[in-house]
C-alpha cells in the first residue's frame, strides 16, 4: 500500500520546479512507442506465440511438405524452397497477422485516440506499434539464414543486397496491409478469421508453400499480381542469384503498386476508435 | 496577447448520421438531422483569454465532447474556424500539440501496462516532460507506479489519463470530463489541482455535467444545448439571468388567491411558488402579509438562483419549445 496520502499537496508538487526533458522527436517517439509495445507483447501469451513459435512449427511443416517433391518440379532443391518459404511465412506470421491482432487490440482500448492527442503523427504511431514485430521478424530471418546454411545445406545468399530489399520491403508492405485489414477486425477474436484470406492466397500463390514456378502457366501469371509475390520475387533472388532483370523489374513494380494503394487504403479506412 | 482558444462560428457534422461521434447518441432524440449528416455542433463562437478556467456545461449529447475534439484537433470542423494559441489546431498540429494537455473523455491506455511503463512511454511522446515522479505525486498515485493499468480503479485511471495530460507543462488543458467516475474525495483533489495550475498561468477548457463543478472551478462558463451555446458568461451573471425562488405551502382553507396581488406565484396542489428577481422585496412582502392574515407559511424556502436553475431552465425551456414545434 501507497503510503503517501493521495494529493497530499498537489499545488506543491505542480509548483515543484523540476529538470524538464528535452524535446520529443521521431527517434524519441518512435523508440518509446516501440518499447511499449515490445513489453506489451513479452506480457500477451497470444501474440507471442503467433510471433515465436508459430514460425518455427511453420518452417518444419514447410520442410516435410516439400521434401515429398521431385527434383524436377522443385530445381532448387528442398532446402532453399524451405527458406525461402520460411521468409514469407515468418513476414505474413509476425508482422501482418501479429500486428493486426495487437493494433485493433490498442484501437478497442482507446488507446491510438488517446496517443493521437499528442504530438506523435499518425504514421508514427503506426511504425512504432510495428518496430517489435518487425524487429522480431528480421532476428528470425537472420536465425533462419545461419540455419539454412549450417543445417539445411544450402549455400549463403547469392545476392544478400536483394534479399535484405526483399525483407524490408515485404516487412513494410506487410505492417500496412495489416493497418487496412483492422478496417474490417473488430474485435481481437477476429483477427485469426479476417487475416485468413492474405495468408492463404499467399501461402500458396506467392511461392511460399508452393513456388510459383510449379503452378500452371496461366496461375503463375495471376499470381504473380498478388501483394506478396513481388517481394518474394526479390527474397528469391536474394537466395538463388538467378532471376532475370526483367522479373525483378516486374516484381518491384508489383511492391511498388502495392505499396501506394496500401497506403491509400489506410488514408482512405483506416480508424482510430471503435465503432460504437 | 491571443487568446488562447478561439472558437469562431465552429460547426461540425457527422457524415452518415447516428453511427456518428460522440454526441451521435442523441441523434433520434433531437432535430439535428441536415442533408444526411448529423450536426453535433452548429455555429458556437467563444474565446478564452490566457490563464482562465472556462468550463462548458451541458447535457449528455448537447455537443461539449464534439467541441472540445475540434479544439484539440482531432478532427476538423465541418465549418467556422478553432485557433489554439492563435495556430489551427488540425492544420498545425506540430506546433499545437508541445503546448497543450489533452485528458479525452475515455482515456485509452494498454491494459497491461504498469503505471510507470505508461508514464515512460507518454513522456517518450511529450516535449519537457516532467520527472513521472513529478505529476503522479500531483495526482495521488505516488507508490502506485507498478501496478497496471487493468488493475486501477475507474478513479485512479482518470487519474493517471490527467497526469499524462501534465506531462508536458501544458499552456493550455482540455479536461472532458476530468472527475466524472471520481469519489467525492478525488473531486475536490482534482479542483485543487486545476486551481494550481490556473495560479501558474495554465488555460484550461473543461467539460462537465456537474453544475458544482463549473461553479466552483470557472472563471466563465458556456451552456450548450443541442449543439449550440444558449447561455454565457460569469457563473455570477449566468445565475443573475435567472429568477430566485420563494416556496411554502399555504395551510387549508386559504385560497393561493388571496396572496398579495403582486407576487407572481403559481400553485400545484397547495404549494406555491413564487419566482422573483426582487428576492428580498418580495419575501419582505410576503412575511409581512403571513402576520397581518395570521397565515402559517410551512416549508418556507426562498433561495437566490443557481447554476443549475439556469441549467433546468434551459433544458425545459427547450423541450417545450420543441414539442410546440410538432
Amino acid at each position: 500500500m501507497s503510503t503517501t496520502p493521495p494529493s497530499a499537496s498537489p499545488s506543491a508538487a505542480v509548483a515543484a520546479p523540476a529538470p524538464a526533458g528535452g524535446a520529443s522527436t521521431t527517434r524519441t517517439r518512435l523508440a518509446a512507442l516501440g518499447r511499449a509495445e515490445l513489453t506489451l507483447l513479452g506480457r500477451n501469451r497470444n501474440n507471442l506465440f503467433i510471433a515465436v513459435l508459430m514460425p518455427l512449427l511453420m518452417v518444419f511443416l514447410l520442410r516435410s511438405s516439400l521434401g515429398g517433391l521431385d527434383t524436377e518440379t522443385l530445381p532448387m532443391g528442398t532446402g532453399a524452397a524451405t527458406l525461402i518459404g520460411g521468409t514469407g511465412m515468418i513476414v505474413l506470421l509476425v508482422v501482418y497477422m501479429g500486428l493486426v491482432s495487437s493494433l485493433v487490440a490498442r484501437r478497442e482500448e482507446l488507446v491510438l485516440k488517446r496517443l493521437r492527442t499528442g504530438e506523435a503523427s499518425d504514421a508514427e504511431i503506426l511504425a512504432g506499434a510495428a518496430l517489435p514485430s518487425a524487429a522480431i521478424a528480421l532476428v528470425q530471418c537472420a536465425v533462419l539464414t545461419v540455419a539454412g546454411f549450417a543445417v539445411l545445406d544450402v549455400a549463403a545468399p547469392a545476392r544478400p543486397d536483394l534479399l535484405v530489399l526483399g525483407l524490408l520491403a515485404a516487412i513494410a508492405l506487410m505492417a500496412g496491409l495489416a493497418a487496412v485489414t483492422t478496417a474490417v477486425t473488430r474485435t481481437v477474436e477476429s483477427a485469426g478469421l479476417t487475416t485468413l484470406p492474405l495468408f492463404l492466397v499467399s501461402a500458396f500463390g506467392s511461392g511460399l508453400f508452393v513456388p510459383r514456378d510449379a503452378l500452371p502457366p496461366l496461375a503463375a501469371d495471376l499470381c504473380g499480381l498478388l501483394p506478396l509475390s513481388g517481394v518474394m520475387e526479390f527474397v528469391r533472388a536474394g537466395w538463388l542469384g538467378t532471376a532475370h532483370a526483367g522479373s525483378l523489374l516486374t516484381a518491384a513494380l508489383n511492391t511498388v503498386a502495392w505499396g501506394v494503394l496500401t497506403g491509400w487504403a489506410v488514408r482512405q479506412w483506416f480508424r482510430w476508435e471503435p465503432r460504437r | 496577447m491571443t487568446p488562447a482558444i478561439e472558437a469562431t462560428e465552429l460547426r461540425r457534422t457527422y457524415a452518415g448520421g447516428a453511427s456518428g461521434g460522440p454526441g451521435a447518441r442523441s441523434a433520434t432524440r433531437t432535430s439535428r438531422r441536415s442533408g444526411g449528416g448529423y450536426d453535433a455542433v452548429r455555429g458556437i463562437s467563444f474565446s478564452v483569454p490566457r490563464g482562465e478556467i472556462f468550463a462548458l456545461l451541458g447535457t449528455n449529447g448537447a455537443g461539449k465532447t464534439s467541441t472540445v475534439e475540434l479544439l484539440e484537433g482531432l478532427a476538423a470542423p465541418s465549418g467556422g474556424t478553432a485557433r489554439v494559441l492563435g495556430h489551427d489546431p488540425y492544420r498545425e498540429r506540430s506546433a499545437v500539440r508541445p503546448r497543450i494537455g489533452v485528458m479525452l473523455q475515455e482515456g485509452g491506455f494498454p491494459s497491461d501496462l504498469t503505471v510507470a511503463e505508461t508514464v515512460r512511454m507518454w513522456a517518450g511522446c511529450t516535449s519537457g516532460a516532467r520527472p513521472a515522479g513529478e505529476v503522479l505525486a500531483a495526482t495521488g498515485l505516488a507508490g502506485r507506479e507498478r501496478v497496471r493499468v487493468k488493475q486501477l480503479s475507474g478513479g485512479e485511471r482518470r487519474r493517471l489519463d490527467l497526469a499524462l495530460a501534465l506531462l508536458g507543462r501544458p499552456e493550455v488543458l482540455f479536461l472532458d470530463e476530468p472527475t466524472t467516475g471520481l469519489d467525492a474525495e478525488g473531486r475536490r483533489d482534482t479542483w485543487e489541482l486545476v486551481r494550481a495550475l490556473r495560479a501558474e498561468g495554465t488555460t484550461v477548457l473543461l467539460t462537465t455535467h456537474y453544475l458544482e463543478e463549473a461553479e466552483t472551478l470557472a472563471d466563465r462558463l458556456a451552456i450548450m444545448h443541442q449543439g449550440r451555446i444558449v447561455l454565457s458568461g460569469t457563473p455570477a451573471e449566468v445565475t443573475a439571468a435567472q429568477p430566485a425562488r420563494i416556496r411554502f405551502t399555504l395551510p387549508d382553507g386559504v385560497p393561493a388567491g388571496r396572496l398579495p396581488l403582486r407576487l407572481r406565484a403559481a400553485e400545484t396542489a397547495g404549494r406555491v411558488e413564487i419566482r422573483t428577481h426582487a428576492l428580498q422585496d418580495d419575501l419582505t412582502e410576503l412575511l409581512g402579509w403571513a402576520r397581518e392574515e395570521g397565515v402559517r407559511l410551512d416549508g418556507l424556502d426562498a433561495r437566490s438562483a443557481s447554476l443549475e436553475e439556469a441549467f433546468l431552465d434551459i433544458a425545459s425551456r427547450t423541450e417545450r419549445q420543441e414539442a410546440d414545434a410538432r
